[in-house]
This record gives C-alpha cells, structure tokens and sequence, in this order.
C-alpha cells in the first residue's frame, strides 16, 4: 500500500461525499424535466443541506442518546461504503476490507440504527415507518444477494474489485445470466433507497411513506446528516450497479493515466443511470406496502433465474 | 488444572447450606474463568486421555481432552463465569424458589456440561447427559407453584427423555457388536455406510431433541420463558451448544465415513429451523419467548454450517470443510455470548420491572441506561452486522455458501445456492426481530406507569453483562486471532488447516480461503466509522450552530399523543404475520366498527403442535387404551397372566 494509494483511496471518498447530492439534484432535474415542472436548480440539495446545518437541533423532551448518535453512525456507514466501491479505480486500500456481502452487513448496520432511532422518541409515525423499513430491507436482501451470487461466480470472487477485473480484463463475452441480475439489482435499488413504486422520495405527511416517516424527529445539523447519508446511498448503489453490470472505463492498477478517463466514463454513466431513475419513477406509480413483498420476490426469482442460467448455459 | 476446576465446581455443589447466594455464585464465577482459561489452552493442545477409578466396576470412566471439547469448555466457561456473576446479585435480591436448592441444582447442571464435554465412552457420556438434563429440569421448575411452569417442565423433560433415547441407540449401533463403550472403540468399528446413516439420523434426532432442531424445538419456547433468567441464559447459551458439540462429535469422529445425503439433509432441517425460528420471533409478544425462538433460529444456522461442512467433508473437500466448521464453530460462541447477554438483560428488566410481556415495557433507556446500552450491544451482535461478532460468523457462512459451485454434484451446485438465498432472509429477518426487540423494550415512551420507577441493574449485573459484551466486540474485531487458535479443531475433525489462507493477509483481514476470493476486515470498519464520526462531528462543531433546544415531539404535528399510539410488540411484528401467514396457526380476532367496547386479540400458536404432537399423543393414547383392556385391577388376572408367561417362556426354553 503506497501513498498513492492511500491518496486515490482520499480522492474516491471525498469525491463521492461531495457529489452525491449532486447526483440527487440530477435525478430530481430529470424527474421534474420529464413530468413538465420547471426544474429546480442542480445545486437545490447543496442549499437544502446548508440551510439544515446552520439551523439548530430541536430534539423531543425523551428523546435519547440513541437518537442522537444515530445520524452521526449512519452517515460514516455510507463513507465507508463509498470508500470501498470501485468508483473511479480498482486498487483502493479499504475495498479488502469489504467484499459485497461485507457491504451488505455495511447497509444493514446502518438501517438498523436508522430504525432503532426512529423508534426512540415513541411516536406513532416513527415505529410505523421503522417496522416497514425493516420489512422491505429483510425481503430486499435475500434478493439483493442473489444478485451479487450470479457475478460472484462468474468472477470467483465476491470483492468488488475482481468481479469489475473479470469482466473489464477478459474476452469480451455476452452472460445472458447478467441481465437477469441486472433487472433484479435495479428493483432492490429501488426499494432499498425508497424511491417509487416502493416509497416516494418527494412525500412529506402521508400515513404511506416509510423513510421520510423515520426521519420526522430529526432537525438542523442530524436532518442534514441523514439527507446526506441518504443521497450518498443512492450513489453508493449507482456505483455497485456500474461496477456489476457497466464496469468499462473504471482504472485498473497502476493505471495513473486511466483516472481522469474513468473520472469522466463515471460522470456519464451517473447521469445516465439517474436519467433511467427518473424515467422509471414518473412511469412507474407507487404501490401498497402489501404488494412490496410480491415485487421483491419478483427481484428475487429474477435473480435466483439468471443464476440458473449460469449453470446451465455458462458454467 | 483442568481438574482444578473441576474439582471447584465439585465442591461448590455439595455445600447447599450455603446462605449466602452472593458467595458461592462468586465462586462458581472463579470456576468459570478457570474454565475459559483451560479451554483457551487446551484448543492448542493434542488430546489427552485419561481413565478415572469412578463408576462402575469394570466400567470406568474414561475421559478425554482434545481441541474440540477445549472449544466447548472455554464457551462453557465464558458464558457461565457471567450467569454465576448474574446470579450473585440476581437471587441475592430473591430470584424466586429456596435458594439452596436453586445453587446445588445449578452447579450439578454446570459440572454435568463439563463431564459430558470430556466424557470418552458412551457410559459417562450418558451419565452426564442425564445429570444434565434432570439438573435444568429442576432448574426450569424453580417456581413450581405456578401450573404453567410446571407443564412446560414436563414437555422439556419428555422432549429430553426422548432424544437420551435416540442418543442411545446412536452409541449402541456406533459400538456395532464390540460391546465396549468407549468412543475409541467406537472410531475403529467398522461400520457399513448403512449402519453409519442410521447411526448419523439418531444422533440427528438425540441431539436435536436437545438443541431444537425442527420439529423437536416445541420444548424450548415453553422451557425458556418459565426458567428464571440466569437459567435460561445458560439454557439456552450453552446447553443447546452441548447438543451441537455432541452431534459434531458423532458425525465427524465417531464416524469416520460421511455421506454427501447426510449433508444436505442437516443443511435441509437447519434451514428450515432458522427460518422457523426466525419467522416466529417476529410474531412473539413475550420477551423471553421472543428470544428462545431466536434461538431456535441460530440453532438452525449452527446446524445449516454443519450440514455444508458435512457435503463438504463427503467429497473429500477438505479445506472447505474447515471453512463451513470455522463458521459453525464461531457461530457456537457467538450464540453462547450474545445469547446469555440478552436473557441476562431481560433478567434485569423483569426484576426491574416485573414485567415479561413487551406490551407493557418501553422507554427503559432512560431508566436503565446500562442495560440498555449493554443489550444494545447484544442485539447488534444477534442482528448479525458488522463489526460485531455476530457478523463473523454469518460472513463465514455465506463464503462456504459460495464455495459449494465446486461440488462435483450439479444438483447440489443448484439447490445449494437457493439455500444461501434463505439464509439472507433469515439473517434480514434477525434484524427485523431484534430492532423490535430493542425499541419495544428500550426504546419509545414507557407503555405502564409503573415503568417510571424502574432502577438500573446492580453492580454484579453490569459487570456479568460488560464481560459478554467485551467477549462480542473483541471476537468481532479480530477474528483472525481467534480463527487461528482454532485451527486445530480444523485438523482433528476434517484434516485441513485455515492457516495458509489466515497467514496470508495481515491479522486485520480474514479471509475464506484466500485474500483474492473474498476478504473482510472488521478493525477498518470500525476504524473508519470512528473517525468519519469525530472528524464529522468536531467539524460541524466548529463551523455550524451548536444550539440545541428541547421541545415537545413534532409528530408532524399531530400534538396530543400517548405510549398507546406507538407500535406494540404485537403492531411490530404484523407485517411479518401478513406475508407469512401460511407458516402461523393465527386465531384473530377484529371488532366490528360499531362494537361499544371494541376488543381486538390475536394469538398465535405453533402448527407443529397441531399437525404433529397432538395426533401423536392421541394415537398413544388409542393404543394405551387397547392395552387398558387386559388390565383389570385385579390380583388374580395378573397372577394368570405370569403364569401364562412362565408356561410361555418354559415352552421356549424346552
């Protein structure tokens, strides 16, 4: 591990916490662009956030310390899972510290401190999106990994970095398999960032919302924490997406030149993928929380489906 | 100094006289450290053996050492140094039953586990497991006044009458017409595959009887919530790993040969235990029903690791075998810590409170910090994330989950994946159970008033949990350390060593079988999270508003709102009675909307009972019937009747 390693590993971080409200201004753009609205302007969610810091906390009288350290943990689980995804280049020092199913513990550490919290100061609407945040996460998962199963095979491996290796390095070659795991990651990322049909980003006050329902008691600098978080999330998995099922232009090891390259191929993979998003969600209506499980045992089939097809046809 | 120890648990037991609970439960803390430190020692060392001059004549006891059973002596250890620790201050202040009784009967169910982890012939082995079960079956009783208790003793004690006999059975086939006892005899027999597969299935239905493997686990969620805490707490943290270390010692050293079926069959019945478990402790509205089925669930986890380590080990895989044991093995003690931690927490919330049902607990954060704080550790670690221990484990699992596509059996590399799938949902839904657990019990406004009143634990409480606690974050932390001591065990039972691929990276990162297919590392997590957390903190700090104000809840602006507006235990776990309402017998019950005094209830009952126990219990009861027809009372019937028998018998004889 040299230093510029260890200046790369810096470079991703930081790159990715600043830009992912920028990736959620992007998506919102494209969104309203699409339904008509005269967009707000890409730089809303930077204002939304400073605005929140400079605010003071208003906390409820029992609130507890649970309630305040939760943004601060949730947070530094989203950093450290930007850390170790593949983002611009594939020898990052703390991406050994994480395969996939590592990240996946990552994404549960934090939602399950989001949940607890949102239990803490005892109201009704924040036990009700606490219960159904960890219903969608708990049916989620199980499809979320049999998404990374199919790559994993294909690569031997389940770090991140060697499945984009095998695919970036090796004959190019169609997996019929891959694309069934591709539909089935693009409907796990939207219920796991609580985007339409699963839950609505843009709902404040609605006995259906499940994430904002969490955040109800949070004010100033730990409502910005969790929005931050949050945004960082949605490009976290951006990122996993690109490095499963797009990872050409990501820089290979030693590969200096290659960065600024990759710099760019990711700006215009981003900005594709949120396109889609926003696609997907004026098109797509949201649905009862009953008919979430049906949806995500879709995701899942899909999934257990392509790696089948990887035995068969593949292997 | 193995012996030592054994000797003080010895010595505790007989002196029941003893008033004081806080001296002898000291003791027996003292005798669980130096357990923990004998097993630590021992897992590096070859096995030893040993004959003692008890027992029988001409049926001595033979005892022996090796890594595994070190293994299980120093989960013994640990956890029992802290249920003693709990005990001290838990029955100091009237944990219920006459306190003598209560302290004999403990540390023969301790120096019982003990015996049946060095026991080396069948004859001792079934000895102490019988002290052993006869030993919590008193415990588990300790309030017999209460009709209830008493029947949930009787089932436990049906449920472990029946397994003892399977066991049994095991060892009698095991033996295969030798007629000597002892386990070395038992590793040489030479026993058809025939003969091992039936030996294999009772072993499977002996030890499962005892550890809750489905459809035998119906004694543990009735066992658990009537035992005082302290009991269940080692109940239900070490026991069941009893059962786990004497069916690892049935399949991977009596039987010298496996079978790839076998395998898949405890891979099978493990699955389906988890996510039983699982399923079912979302539903509880008891806490500690809540937790036994919970450990149903990591039962069943346990048994899926032996079950992949089992096919494994069949083809001759040997290496991945180790990894699918590794994860077994870890599991094992992660239980016994997380596990023994939480009962320990619900034991200070009961004496605190008084109250067992999660309807009536909430908001004790605020009350009982230290609990809360120290079971808030517990649940991360049972929920399985990182970078507590509980992940480890699960982590380990689901490498050698990923490992099995190298089977040379295609059915196998199909239907194996599909397994990895269900155990993601059986971790996802650990999760959903123990963010219920905590925020219903720990978190919200409290449901009674009385909850206002609630104390903190005592000292001796804290420190039993703190030493749990500390056992979870440094397992969680440097896996590999510990990973290492336990190579040994890995080239006793399957003969492959983790060494290449744990000295392969550095001490921080663990790895399956090596760095390039997957590696993990749970000191950078932490590492990193701390430092985001103070670098975030100090720098918001420093540069934005710092004010903070109280001021009543916003929700959303709704104003009046009471503790019965928050989810129940009961609201929590709907969802999951929802979507898996195929799996639950659910008797509910909906008011109608112009009922005066609306009542709503709903109760769940486990389907086994129906499908299963009960048409058992009236067949033995159809057939006790027909056996009722020639017995009559009478004296003179039953004197015909030997008579008869002698004539029978005569003839026979002639």
């Amino acid at each position: 591990m040299s230093f510029s390693h260890v200046l790369l590993q810096l470079i991703q971080g930081l790159l990715a916490v600043a830009l992912a409200p920028l990736v959620l201004g992007w998506v919102n753009q494209c969104r309203a662009w699409l339904q008509n609205r005269s967009a707000p302007s890409l730089l809303q969610p930077y204002r939304v956030l400073l605005k929140l810091l400079r605010k003071e906390i208003v906390l409820a009288h029992n609130a507890s310390w649970l309630l305040r350290c939760a943004p601060y943990v949730v947070f530094a689980c989203m950093v450290l899972a930007a850390c170790i995804v593949p983002l611009v280049a594939t020898d990052l020092p703390f991406s050994l510290a994480a395969d996939v199913i590592a990240l996946v513990g990552l994404f549960a550490l934090a939602r399950v401190f989001m949940a607890l919290a949102a239990m803490d100061v005892g109201t009704a609407f924040g036990t009700l999106g606490s219960r159904r945040e960890m219903l969608i996460a708990a049916l989620a998962e199980p499809a979320l990994l049999m998404v990374f199963f199919t790559p994993a095979l294909i690569g031997h491996s389940t770090a991140l970095p060697n499945i984009v290796e095998t695919f970036t390095t090796g004959p190019l070659q169609l997996y019929p398999s891959m694309a069934f795991a591709a539909v089935a990651f693009i409907m796990v990322l939207l219920a796991e960032n609580a985007r339409i049909p699963v839950d609505n980003p843009s709902t404040h006050l609605e006995l259906t919302m499940v994430h904002e329902a969490m955040l109800l008691e949070y004010s100033g600098r730990h409502l910005a924490l969790m929005d931050w978080a949050h945004a960082l999330k949605l490009m976290v998995y951006m990122a996993i997406g690109i490095a499963l099922f797009l990872p050409w232009g990501i820089a290979r090891p030693h590969d200096w030149l290659g960065v600024p390259l990759a710099l760019i191929a990711m700006v215009v993979k981003l900005m594709a993928i949120g396109a889609g998003l926003a696609l997907l969600e004026t098109l797509a209506a949201k649905m009862r929380i009953f008919k979430v499980p049906e949806f995500l045992g879709m995701a899942f089939m899909l999934a257990v489906l392509g790696m089948l097809i990887h035995f068969l046809v593949e292997a | 100094m193995f012996w030592l120890a054994l000797g003080l648990f010895g010595l505790a037991a007989p002196v029941e006289r003893g008033r004081h609970a806080r001296l002898f439960f000291s003791l027996s803390a003292i005798g669980g450290v130096v357990l923990t430190v004998v097993g630590l020692a021992g897992l590096g060392n070859w096995p030893q053996a040993m004959v003692l001059g008890l027992g029988l004549p001409d049926l001595p006891f033979h005892v022996r050492v090796d890594p595994l059973s070190s293994f299980f002596i120093l989960l013994l250890g640990v956890a029992s140094a802290a249920v003693s620790v709990f005990s001290a201050g838990y029955f100091e202040r009237g944990g219920g039953g006459d306190i003598r009784l209560v302290c004999l009967q403990y540390h023969v169910f301790l120096a019982s586990m003990v015996m049946v982890l060095v026991a080396d012939d069948a004859y001792l082995f079934m000895v102490a497991w019988e002290s052993m079960a006869l030993a919590s079956y008193f415990l588990v009783i300790t309030d017999h006044r209460v009709a209830e208790i008493r029947r949930a003793g009787f089932i436990y004690l049906v449920v472990a009458h029946l397994g003892a006999i399977a066991i049994l059975l095991a060892f009698g086939v095991l033996q295969l017409g030798q007629w000597t006892y002892t386990f070395d005899a038992m590793r040489n027999a030479p026993l058809s595959t025939g003969w091992g597969a039936v030996a294999f299935l009772l072993a499977l239905i002996g030890f499962g009887a005892k550890a809750g493997f489905l459809p035998l686990h119906i004694w543990l969620p009735e066992a658990h919530p009537a035992a005082p805490s302290p009991v269940s707490a080692l109940m239900s943290g070490v026991m069941l790993k009893t059962a786990v270390y004497g069916l690892l010692r049935v399949s991977f050293d009596l039987l010298q040969v496996q079978v790839w079926w076998w395998g898949v069959l405890a891979l099978a019945v493990g699955l389906a235990t988890a996510f039983y478990g699982a399923v079912f402790a979302a539903v509880q509205t008891d806490m500690k029903r809540l937790l036994a089925y919970s450990s149903i669930e990591n039962i069943g986890v346990i048994l899926t690791g032996v079950g992949l380590a089992l096919v494994f080990h069949a083809y001759a895989m040997n290496l991945l075998a180790a990894v699918a044991l590794a994860a077994t093995l870890y599991h094992c003690l992660n239980h016994a810590l997380f596990k023994t931690l939480l009962f320990l927490a619900t034991g200070a919330v009961m004496h605190a409170t008084r109250q067992r049902s999660l309807g009536k607990l909430g908001g004790l954060i605020g009350r009982m910090p230290w609990v809360a704080a120290l079971a808030l550790i517990g649940t991360l670690a049972i929920a399985g994330l990182p970078p507590l221990n509980g992940f480890v484990s699960e982590w380990l699992l689901f490498q050698s989950f990923l490992l099995s596509p190298g089977l040379p059996n295609s059915y196998l590399n199909m239907f194996i994946p599909i397994g990895t799938a269900l155990l993601a949902l059986v971790v996802a839904l650990s999760g959903y159970v123990m963010v219920k657990f905590f925020g219903v019990v720990f978190l919200g406004l409290p449901r009674e008033e009385s909850l206002r009143e609630a104390h903190d634990a005592g000292m001796a409480e804290r420190v039993a949990m703190g030493w749990l606690a500390a056992w979870c974050v440094v397992l969680g932390l440097v896996p590999v350390l510990f990973l290492r001591a336990l190579d040994p065990i890995f080239q006793l039972m399957v003969g492959a060593t983790l060494r290449d691929s744990l000295d392969a990276s550095s001490w921080m990162f663990v790895t399956a079988v090596s760095p390039e297919q997957a590696s993990y590392s749970p000191i950078v997590f932490l590492l990193v999270i701390v430092a985001v957390i103070v670098l975030g903190g100090l720098g918001l700090r420093r540069w934005f508003s710092v004010q903070r104000r109280r001021a009543p809840a916003w929700d959303c602006g709704f104003g009046k709102r009471n503790a019965r507006m928050q989810d129940t235990a009961e609201g929590y776990g709907q969802p999951i009675k929802q979507i898996f309402q195929v799996f639950l017998r659910l008797d509910r019950h909906h008011p109608s909307p112009f009922d005066p005094r609306p009542r709503y209830h709903s109760r769940i009952e486990d389907p086994i009972w129906e499908r299963l126990y009960v048409p058992v219990a009236r067949l033995v009861d159809r057939l006790s019937a027909l056996v009722g027809v020639v017995q009559h009372g009478r004296i003179a019937v039953y004197l015909v009747y030997s008579f008869l028998t002698l004539l029978l018998l005569l003839a026979l004889i002639l």
